[in-house]
């Protein structure tokens, strides 16, 4: 089996695929948004309760491949307690990794480094960015679903 | 060519002799023997074919149906003889009933577009089935839309087949056209179409066949199976992308006014009036695909070249074989068992998605197509957004079944 692929399906990734954090519906949500990758039909809801400028809650609801589940996990993991421009910059540096391949923001990602595997494989990067997408839109009020595409 | 080598029966079907056609099977990919196992998406291009398109562009390139020079005159007669073989490669009556498309997407909306659109109105019903690809459904439904008619769905049972009564109670003095395609994409079924046809023309109802998936698999006769319109795409017919061919009835083609509107598919055009073409030329506006049709013709020869009967049979023999392996795979659920299947193993495995499935069989050197293959409605009724679909072609070897069943164990061992 290659580097590679071993490198994109770490115990972690799988662990958060197999075992999604934050899974559920958020009843009190302040805003939500809906991601869609038409290509493979990947297909999820991201919940947000904003108290002021923080992020009290995050979670997500959905079906997909191990690659964005455990993208959706670890990301509502690592955003409750943040604040909007704490996501922000968070989603900022999570793009540089993944689409355009700077393992550098590695570091300052915490536990999020570990989809940095992704870059390697191009057909593979949509399936973690779709979330983020759908995050964004849900913090600027965006009523159409996020598309990858 | 003499009468006898014209008359001269074909090799038996030799699978190692196919492959040696194909120059891109002979490759590694990521270290590996690429298997090659996503022809319905596209199937690979024999040598011959590739030689015909250089060829063209090399000696012959030059407009169509326009100058009065050599080259012009080579070019029109490669394209028109292309037309022909077209026409005997599906059994036409004429090969004036064949119009050279970009592929069968282009066939469905131009016969919506104009047979639908004189033929459709408001309150009227467009029969199509549950396992049709995005191309034969999107069309009529815009048409639908269009005209205020209702689209209708015949459904298909828990094996992937046609639940025929359902199809036949929904033909009503309504219906003005049946889309149905011949073989499904996603699932692997071979419909009926002789029948369907038959069911169809008894109430008077006109039926266009999406033939994409099964020219490459079976020998297609459209004046036996009795259908209106045929469509079909080169590249997936062992020729290039960006040619395909809308076989009509002639009486129909006649009968029904242009599509797009430019160069050589008129007779005479002053600002007041245009009188169009004939019969194919009214539909093919524009300069065409020349290389294509030649790249096209080039694979219909190819084929014809072959022992059909011995590659349908290491094609059945292929489909058998993968199928009794797959299902040796703890946890994997084959989608689409029809009692009649081409080309088609798509399948599940265990909750693992598709898209984890095959970037792991990439890896492998192992290519297959994940996701809902454009058909998402027949997906839908399997409970599913998306599956992992191997398919075949007359180039597929049991070695290659082996590869793809010993990927799969990977992948388990990967997601355990």
């Amino acid at each position: 089996m290659s580097a590679e692929l071993d490198d994109l399906y770490q115990e972690v990734i799988l662990d958060h695929g197999r075992r999604p954090r934050n899974f559920r519906p958020l009843p009190d949500a302040t805003a939500r948004a809906e991601g869609l990758n038409p290509l493979c039909g990947d297909h999820y809801t991201v919940y947000l309760k904003l108290d002021g400028e923080r992020i009290a809650d995050v979670s997500f609801q959905g079906a997909g491949c191990a690659i964005s589940k455990a993208s959706a996990s670890l990301m509502t993991s690592a955003l409750k307690g943040k604040t909007v421009a704490e996501a922000e910059e968070t989603f900022r540096r999570f793009h540089a990794m993944v689409v355009q391949g700077d393992r550098g923001q590695a570091e300052a990602l915490g536990k999020l480094a570990v989809l940095k595997g992704v870059c390697d494989f191009p057909t593979r990067v949509k399936c973690a960015s779709l979330v983020w997408h759908t995050l964004h839109n849900a913090l600027a009020g965006e009523r159409r679903p996020a598309s990858t595409e | 060519m003499s009468l006898l080598a014209g008359m001269a029966r074909p090799e038996p079907f030799d699978v190692e002799r196919v492959r040696r056609d194909f120059p891109i099977l002979r490759q590694k990919v990521r270290g590996k023997p690429l298997v090659y196992l996503d022809s319905a998406a596209t199937a690979h291009k024999p040598q011959a074919v590739v030689d015909a398109v250089a060829r063209f562009y090399l000696e012959d390139n030059s407009n169509v149906h326009r100058g009065v020079h050599a080259l012009s005159e080579r070019a029109t007669a490669a394209f028109e003889a292309a037309r022909a073989k077209v026409a005997g490669f599906i059994g036409a009556a004429d090969p004036r009933e064949v119009i050279f498309v970009r592929g069968t997407t282009e066939a469905v909306n131009l016969v919506a577009q104009t047979f639908g659109r004189t033929r459709v109105g408001a309150g009227d019903e467009v029969l199509i089935t549950e396992m049709e690809h995005h191309s034969n459904i999107v069309p009529w439904q815009m048409l639908c839309q269009e005209k205020g008619a209702k689209l209708e769905v015949a459904p298909v049972d828990d094996r992937g087949d046609l639940v025929l009564d359902e199809l036949e109670r929904r033909l009503t003095p309504r219906t003005r056209l049946l889309a149905v395609t011949h073989v499904s994409n996603a699932l692997g079924t071979v419909n009926p179409v002789r029948r369907i046809v038959e069911m169809a023309h008894a109430r008077g109802v006109p039926v266009l066949v999406d033939g994409a998936q099964a020219v490459p698999h079976l020998p297609v006769d459209v004046q036996e199976l009795g259908c209106d319109f045929y469509a079909l795409s080169g590249h997936k017919v062992f020729g290039p992308t960006g040619i395909g061919a809308l076989w009509g009835k002639a009486e129909h083609l006649e009968a029904m006014p242009p599509w797009q509107g430019g160069g050589d598919m008129i007779l005479s055009v002053s600002f007041e009036r245009t009188v169009y073409n004939q019969i194919p030329y009214k539909f093919e506006a524009g300069t065409p695909h020349t290389a294509g049709a030649v790249g096209l013709g080039a694979a219909v020869d190819w084929l014809q070249g072959l022992d059909r009967a011995g590659a349908g049979a290491h094609e059945r023999d292929l489909l058998a074989y993968g199928t009794a392996r797959l299902q040796e795979v703890p946890g994997l659920r084959l989608v689409g068992t029809a009692r009649e299947k081409a080309g088609v193993l798509s399948f599940v495995l265990d909750d693992i998605h598709p898209h984890d499935v095959g970037t792991v069989l990439d890896r492998e050197g192992v290519a297959i197509r994940t996701g809902h293959h454009c058909a998402q409605p027949v997906l839908q009724r399997f409970g599913l957004q998306a599956t992992a679909r191997a398919s075949l072609a007359l180039y597929n070897t049991r070695a290659e079944i082996d590869a793809l069943v010993q990927g799969l164990h990977r992948v388990k061992e990967m997601f355990r």
